[in-house]
């Protein structure tokens, strides 16, 4: 278990966190960008747990900021479902590009 | 090299050509699957590191909750088969650039940090500990926040209601259904009257 040094984890986590971010930052679509976003939010949530584990793991603060992200990434996620379909209703489309009614 | 880091790299490969996937694929439905992979593959990390409630709960929440409400906002709002349109360039070639070389600062920076390990101690997560830690009201509870927490998820179920749900008398498109309501009542009514007769 310890052979796995703690800079390891952590690169796992930026690395997917940097993936999240290209995916936010190439796509145009609503539903493919917060999938991205919740690609982010798990990346955290693998730092907070390895930070834990390797250098407190005496206490479990990392462990409850973790449950509490990932509580509050599933209300996140319902809004943002529920903004877009009522964006489909109204616009018939879920490409940023095409919101623009806030725009000028 | 020992069977868990052989093990630990190769979750980490699977957690991160997933994801790669999830961001790069063109076919909306297969992106969710693949960040359905990738999620799994976190959650594979959670068992690996021993907190094996926080493996659950992310499998509850993110794989049974979260990714069923993606599919089916897909189903409800897109043609599932279609491709989607390709990035433009330019902007796929500057955010392969901001990504590279944010991972490489942060790597830099990670690998000069020398970490204080002190990892000779047992970790160990028992559900009970989580449990009366998080509903304590000593100096290290978690009680507040957990009710925070609570009344955040009921606003957020009643906003999602409020936003999702259909206004009855906007729009011009709508004119139609509610005249095919009134012809339903008429029929209802007629029927009622030939029975009464």
């Amino acid at each position: 278990m310890n052979s796995i040094p703690l800079t390891h984890i952590l690169f796992v986590s930026t690395a997917l966190f940097c993936i999240g971010m290209y995916g936010l930052f190439t796509r145009r679509n609503m539903i493919t960008m917060l999938m991205s976003i919740e690609l982010m939010l798990n990346s955290v949530n693998i730092n907070f747990v390895a930070f834990n584990k390797y250098l407190w793991p005496e206490k479990l603060d990392g462990i409850f900021f973790t449950l509490f992200i990932i509580t509050i990434a599933a209300a996140e996620a319902a809004i943002a479902i529920a903004i877009i379909i009522n964006l489909y209703r109204s616009h018939n489309s879920i490409d940023v590009e095409d919101a623009t009614e806030l725009k000028y | 090299m020992e069977a868990a880091a052989i093990i630990f790299y190769l979750i980490s490969a699977f957690i991160l050509g997933a994801g790669i996937l999830a961001v790069t694929t063109r076919k909306i439905f297969r992106s969710a699957i693949w960040l359905l992979f990738s999620l799994v593959g976190i959650a594979a990390l959670y068992f690996w590191l021993q907190v094996e409630f926080i493996a659950a709960v992310q499998i509850i929440v993110y794989v049974g909750g979260i990714v069923v409400l993606i599919i089916f906002s897909i189903f409800l709002t897109q043609q599932s088969g279609k491709e989607m349109a390709k990035p433009v360039t330019r902007r796929a070639l500057f955010g392969i650039l901001a990504v590279v070389f944010g991972l490489a600062l942060i790597y830099s920076l990670i690998a000069r940090h020398g970490f204080a390990e002190q990892a000779t101690r047992p970790f160990g997560v028992t559900v009970d500990a989580i449990g009366t830690q998080m509903l304590s009201t000593t100096d290290h509870g978690f009680i507040l926040p957990f009710e925070v927490v609570s009344m955040l998820l009921l606003a957020s179920m009643i906003g999602c209601i409020v936003i999702a749900m259909k206004s009855r008398n906007t729009g011009p498109e709508l004119q139609e259904p509610a005249g095919g309501k009134l012809m339903i009542h008429a029929d209802f009514t007629s029927n009622q009257t030939d029975k009464e007769a």
